[in-house]
Order: C-alpha cells, then structure tokens, then sequence
C-alpha cells in the first residue's frame, strides 16, 4: 500500500467505491435492456447491493483471518491474529512524521487507568473505557454514535483499576468482558445489549478487563483475579447466542495431568488467571493464550510444586478448548510474575514457526510454536530473581530471591520488567519492540488466610527508594536471538504500549503523558505530544477517507493524531 | 459499604440523568446517617481481626507507611499516637475510605496498588493500626522555641524551606512534614539529605512523583542555572534556580542538563548542627506539624 494516494488505502473494501462500481457495472449491463425489461435485472441489482451492503456491515471469520488485506481496519486487539500490532499503512512516514497533528479527541469522562485499544472497521471506531464503557465513534469526527455503559454491583472488587482493554467484533456484534464478570455482545450499529451471560460469580473476586478474541464463530476471554485466590478459566462463547462452547480451566483437577503440581487443595484457589488477549495460528488451528501467578502471589509455602497452569503459554484447539502443549514461564512464582503478556508469532523462513515474548520476569523467551519445546532465553532488563538456568534452559529460581518476612529486595520488581502493554513486531525491520520497566521491588511474606473474595496476597511488595531511582526505555530486539538492537529511555518505568508501521516508525507513551513517534530502525524520536496524564494504554492505526490515523488513549480521552 | 457507594455514585455522575442525581444524594444521605451511626470500630481491641488487617494493610497500605506502619519517604509513620487528618475511629475510617484531598493519600481503592477494601477490612486495617501505635507520642525531647529560633536563624533552614508561609521556597515546604514523615526520616533527611531525595510533584496517573534533583543547566546563550527540578520529562525541563527564579526549558534548546542525585541542601553533621540542637529543630517540626491545620 501506498500513500499517499487515500484510495489506494481502501481498495475496493470501501462501500462507497464498491457502490459506484456495481453501479458502473449495473449501467453497462442494463444499457442493451428496453425499459419494459428491465424489471428482472433491476431487481437483481438492488438484490446485489443490499447483499454487498449487509455483507459489507459483517465481519467474517474470514475477513478477520484476513485482515492484512484490510490495513485501513483495526479488527481486533493486536491487529492481527498473530499479535505484531502492526499497521501496513505508511501515509505516516520518518519524513512527515514531525508533523502530525492533533485530529480529535474522545472523553469518557472517567477516572482511572484509561486502558482500552480501540477497533475500526469501515470507518467506524469502537473503543472501551472505565467502568465498562463501550462506545462506537465516527471514526472522521469522534462524533459518537452510541455509548453504553454497564451497570455495575456496588461489591465488585477488581483488583488493579476499573479498566478494561477493548473489544472483539464479528459478525454484527461487538464483545465486551466485564467487570462483573459477564461476556455481553452489543449492538456494533446500536450498543444495544444482544445477550448478556454470567462467566462465574464475581464476588468471588473474579471480573474480565480483557479484549475478547474473536476465532470462527467463538469469543474467547480469560478470567481476571489473580489476587482473589480464584480459579482461573479461559472461556469460549458462541458469537450468535452466548452459549459457552467450552472452558478450560488454568489449575487443573484431581485426576487432570499437573493437579499433582500443588500441594493438597491449593489448586482450588491456584489462580492462574488469563487476562490479557491470546493470539491465534489458523495453519494449525491453534489459539495461544498466557496466564498470570499463582495465588497467593507473594508466598509459596502452601502451595508447593511448579503451580501448572500458572505463568504458562497455553496452546488450545479453539473449537474444543483441548490443550495441545503448555510451556510454564515461572515455576512456583513467588513475586508475581504474570505471564499474561502477548504471546507473539514470528516466522523465521518459512521452516521456523515461533513465539516469543518478553516476559514480565526479566526474560526473552523464544519457543517453537510446533511443539512448545524452549528455544532460549535471554534476559532483557535487569534480573536478580534468577541466576541459572534449569536442564530444559529455563531461568531458575535463586536460593536467595524469595520474599522475606521483612523483605527481600528483588529485580524486577512486582509491576515487572514489562507488563500487559503491548509490545509489536515490525516485519520491515524485523524487530520486536518491548516497554522496559526498570525496577526492582522488596518483596515480603507472611502467611495469611484465605477468605473468598477478599485480597490473597500472602503479603506485599513496595519500591525500594533507597536504591538507584526507577526507569524505563522502550527496548529493540532482535527476536531471533534475544539480542538488544536500541533503546529510547523513559525517565520512569511506563505502562504505555507500542505500535509499529509500515511508514519505518514505532509509535509509544510515557508515565510523563507524551505520545512520541521513534525511527524504527535507530530509536530517533521524530515526534512527540504532551497528553496531560500519564499512558496506560496501546497505539493503534487506522485510514478512513485515504487519511491514516494515530490513536492512544491517556487520562480519560482517547487522542487521534495525524497529517494536517 | 454506604461510603464505597457515595463515592461511586458521585464518579457516575456525569453519565446519568440529573433525576436520577437526586435520587442518589437522597439514598448517599441515607447511607451516610447510617454511616455515622457506626463510627465505632466493630472490631476494637480483635487480635484475630488485627491479624487480618495485618495482611490488608501489606497488600494495601505497605507500599507508602511501609511494613510495620512506621512509614517511609512516602507515607506518614502510623504508630504515632496522634494522626493529623483526626484519631477518632470514624476520622481514620474516613481518611482511609476517602483519602486526603491534596496529599498523596488516595482514595480507597484508587490506587495502583492493592485491590481496595470494603467497610469490614478497612475496620480490620484500623484494628491493626490501633495493635501497632503507641499509647503516647514521645515527647520530642528538644527545645521547640529554641527550634524555631534556629530554624530561621543560625541553621538558615529557612534561607529555603517554608514553614506556614514563612521561609524560602527552594526546597519542600515543611510545615506537615513533622506528621507527615517518621523521626527516623527526618533525622536522616537533616543528616545526609542526599541519602533519599524528598518528593516533589505528583501528576495524574504516575507512579512516581518528582523528585528534589538537583539540575546544572547551560541555555543556548551560554548561560548557567544551578537549583532543584521541579518536573522534567525527556523534551522539557522546569526548575527553580537557587535564587528562586522560575527556568522553562526546552531541552533540545539547551546546550547541557546535567542532574545529580546530591541535594543542594548541605548534610548537617553533628559539627554543623549538634545533636542538642537537632533535637530542638526535631521538636519545632513535630509542633508545627500536629498544630491545627491552617483554616480548620
């Protein structure tokens, strides 16, 4: 695709285009019919429009397999199936890219971590907000066309922020995982509710933040709660009628292969919770999602063993939610290091099928998407939690990291080396693009008991202010060899996500509120935006009317920027 | 819970129909009588309760007043006696449920940490604080009138501190510091200031506020500034000079920034400042911290 030629964005998957063809076409079909005949035809052609019209408002399983043909579209959280949050459109290129300007902004009005990573499709922009809002744009203006917010319980209790991270679309609904633990489908023309089912009983302290992915006719979520002592799950949800189609759950039961990996009945309130969205391989059928830490985070006595299926990369056949492989992260993890980052697929020729991720534990791991078998792992940032490494080559727990009665000063800390924020992968540079977070945590132990739906931390962590002051930096990789190519250091650890395109940037936030635009291939930074609070949330891309579009969402509005 | 649901209600408050206000400050009045009503901690003098407030105060409250309560850089010390924002049982219920506003104590549930608390737990946290704080406040064992007199004098704190609208303005004005930092902290913060630098400015939704850096500048003319950063981000800088003027800079026009973790405030070893004295400076502060807050 190329700019900046806006037509050349849209193709023929623009209805207005694709309205004046058929037209072009109906006339030169009709031209030899008199009058009289033209009945029939006439009929077959308003038939035809209105198919191309309705067609045109659904989103096929396939158009969401295909969405690399669709770069104007954001069709579902990363982008693409494969997890690379990267735009094709290049409008926006290292040479005009100082100057991007603002084009609109959304409020929501709402206090809190402003998390969501909106979806375009057709010109239509579809985003979240705190305390379960969902809202639908015109995507030109930021005008809204409906807004929706759920009535939430008095009681609920989501551990780290009323957020929520976006949407999943097919068909002619949109999906939203909530609060209260509820998957709904709305409207995607109305926001009025569809179906509206009951995932699990949060007042046992469990709640969805995550976009849903949508894969053939099912949206798959996972379960927040990781603090509660819940059991964690990953659900599969009928698109048409809300019924659950299967769950898999993340600690296994007495007589399921890893219940053997807790102690007595500790699975029960194992955690394990899958709360940032999974990514799908369609060649092998094969969905990836990660989980987060055993419960209670902070303390393993009670709980002993490898705590399968906690910090784990899960590979599921998404028709029966039947586990193919699983590759655990951290074993018996004491310092909350959720897994729960965005498995990402990389192909290394056409032999080499892998997944990589930068872990919130300090590593870079490369697996072999086939079989799940590691490949290596590198650490990132800086790590003290682990100094060897076990027989298969994963980081191993050092006798001296665990948490302490008083305290036991550890690298990274708690929040990790990275978080849920998206990293991206740049098949132009062939780089992989990750939100260092450089801080290390006194982690502190104690036992505690268990009380359904209360906080199950097994005590606490807290910043060492003593020691060297905490950074950032957005971090260039080489995913194939874990190797660091640049890097752009934030003054403090950022919770901002990252976007590449085809234009050469890569696109990031920072906790100081700026929105930047980077050089892909040497860390410059050509652009940059104060937002006025910090970003909690990962960029976009999109093209309506040939013009490519920026967004992030900080503070409570969500920003979309792009060339006078 | 009636507190958790005003709060709520009023974050709502832009979205529903100005009816449906009403009918809520109606129901948050309600409540809030109900509220009143209990403003005794059910759970007094609970050992077992206590335990459990234990764990919600290291999953909630650690992060600042620190393991033990005692507090830290960030967070008052908690086994004091007296509390500045009230001691009553309904004041500390308060305080933790609705934060206070233009301090860093959040919210209930507000913050990056910890998973919020209902009524019960924070009854529980309360009980812990009550098992954990002394019976009486040390008497600071200096001289408070001798402490002022220092303080504006011969120490020259004030040449950069302000205490109730008096003094200079270069480094944290200290008038709830007293409250509001452990003794051991201030103690620290007198003898190697530069061990932990004081906390500057917080800004919406970051985790770490500013710090007290101290900034070598040279601008695009040649000219030198030396002082504290006031707040910085990796394209601007604003800081104050040592005499008080106000800098804006856009870094990229800048010929050096240079920034050191050294306090510009000068370490008082016991030649500068003897322990007699620190005492009485210790004890100015503590006054002026649990003196009545200005307007109440």
């Amino acid at each position: 695709m190329r700019a900046p030629n806006g037509d050349r964005f849209v193709g023929l998957k623009n209805p207005r285009e694709i309205f004046l063809r058929l037209g072009a076409w109906g006339a030169a079909v009709l031209r030899p019919y008199k009058r009289r005949e033209m009945k029939v035809p006439l009929a077959l052609l308003c038939w035809c429009f209105l198919v191309a019209g309705s067609l045109r408002a659904q989103v096929t399983p396939q158009r969401l397999l295909d969405s690399a043909s669709e770069p104007q579209n954001w069709l579902m959280y990363s982008g693409d199936y494969a997890g690379h949050r990267y735009s094709t459109l290049d409008q926006i290129t290292t040479a005009n890219a100082s100057g991007l300007v603002p084009k609109w902004a959304y409020q929501t009005m709402a206090g809190g971590k402003f998390e969501t990573t909106p979806l375009v499709v057709d010109g239509v922009l579809y985003g979240t907000g705190q305390d379960d809002r969902a809202y639908a744009l015109d995507a030109r203006s930021g005008r809204p066309i409906w807004q929706y917010q759920r009535a939430l319980p008095a009681d609920i209790r989501p551990c780290c922020g009323r957020v929520n991270r976006g949407l999943a679309i097919l068909g002619d609904k949109v999906f939203l995982g909530t609060l209260d633990a509820h998957v709904i489908a709305l409207d995607a023309k109305t926001g009025n509710v569809v179906w509206d089912v009951t995932a699990v009983d949060y007042r046992g302290g469990y709640s969805f933040t995550l976009a849903p992915l949508a894969i053939k006719n099912l949206v798959i979520v996972g379960i927040s709660g990781g603090e509660y002592g819940i059991r964690g799950f990953i659900d599969a949800y009928d698109a048409a009628s809300g019924e659950r189609k299967w769950r898999f759950y993340t600690t296994p039961a007495p007589g399921e292969p890893g219940n053997d990996s807790w102690e007595g009945d500790s699975w029960k309130i194992g955690g394990a919770p899958a709360w940032i969205t999974g990514t799908y391989d369609p060649a092998t059928n094969t969905t990836f999602w990660t989980t987060g830490n055993p419960s209670p985070s902070n303390r393993g006595a009670g709980r002993a063993g490898d705590n399968l299926y906690s910090n784990t990369l899960l590979a599921l056949d998404p028709d029966t939610g039947k586990l193919k492989w699983h590759f655990q992260f951290t074993k018996h993890d004491e310092h909350d290091y959720d897994a729960t980052e965005v498995p990402v697929m990389i192909d290394q020729g056409s032999e080499k099928h892998l997944i990589v991720q930068a872990n919130r534990n300090g590593f870079f791991y490369i697996i072999d998407r086939a079989t799940g078998k590691l490949i290596s792992s590198n650490a990132y940032a800086k790590v003290t939690w682990s100094t060897s490494k076990d027989a298969e080559g994963r980081p191993a727990l050092d006798k001296n990291g665990s948490p302490t009665l008083e305290g036991n000063r550890v690298c990274p800390g708690a929040a990790g080396a990275t978080n849920w924020m998206s990293p991206t992968y740049d098949p132009q540079t062939k780089l992989f693009y990750v939100t260092a977070r450089e801080q290390c945590d006194i982690f502190s132990t104690a036992p505690q008991a268990f009380e359904k739906g209360h906080a199950y931390y097994g005590s606490a962590y807290f910043p060492n202010d003593d020691a060297e002051p905490f950074w950032g930096a957005l971090r260039a990789i080489d995913p194939l060899t874990g190797a660091l190519k640049w890097e752009w250091k934030h003054p403090s650890p950022t919770w901002s996500g990252v976007l590449s395109t085809a234009g050469g940037l890569v696109f990031t936030g920072d906790a100081e509120g700026n929105f930047m635009a980077l050089e892909a291939t040497s860390g410059k930074v050509l652009w940059h935006f104060q937002c006025g609070a910090s970003v909690y949330s990962s960029p976009m891309s999109f093209a309506v009317d040939g013009k490519q579009y920026v967004a992030i969402a900080a503070g409570s509005a969500l920003f979309t920027f792009a060339l006078p | 819970m009636s507190q958790t649901f005003l709060r709520r209600g009023l974050r709502r408050e832009f979205l529903i129909p100005f009816a449906r206000i009403g009918i809520l400050l109606c129901m948050a009045a309600m409540f809030g009588r109900v509220s009143r009503a209990q403003d005794k901690n059910p759970f007094a003098g609970n050992t077992d309760a206590a335990k459990v407030g234990e764990s919600q105060f290291r999953a909630n409250c650690a992060f600042c007043h620190g393991l033990g309560a005692r507090g830290g850089g960030r967070g008052p010390d908690l086994t004091r006696a007296k509390k500045r924002h009230g001691n009553a049982d309904a004041d500390l219920f308060r305080t933790i449920n609705e934060g206070v506003p233009g301090t860093a104590m959040p919210p209930n549930g507000a913050t990056q940490q910890g998973v919020g608390m209902t009524d019960e737990e924070i009854w529980q946290v309360i009980t812990y604080i009550r098992s954990v704080q002394k019976k009486t406040d040390a008497q600071a064992a200096g001289n408070a009138a001798h402490g002022r007199e220092l303080f504006y004098g011969p120490a020259a704190c004030a040449n950069c501190h302000m205490v109730q609208g008096k003094g200079g303005r270069l480094g944290p004005d200290l008038t709830t510091t007293g409250s509001a930092r452990s003794l051991d902290y201030l103690v620290e913060s007198v003898r190697n200031p530069s061990k932990r630098l004081a906390q500057g400015i917080s800004e919406a939704m970051k985790e770490f506020s500013q710090e007290y850096v101290t900034v070598t500048v040279v601008d695009g003319g040649g000219q030198k500034y030396q002082g504290t950063v006031l707040n910085e981000d990796n394209f601007t800088l604003q800081m104050m000079d040592t005499r008080e003027q106000l800098h804006l800079f856009d870094k990229s026009k800048l010929q050096s920034v240079e920034e050191t973790r050294q306090s510009l405030m000068p370490a008082y070893d016991p030649k500068m400042l003897p322990e007699k004295d620190l005492q009485d400076l210790l004890a100015f502060l503590l006054a002026t911290g649990s003196a009545p807050e200005v307007g109440k």
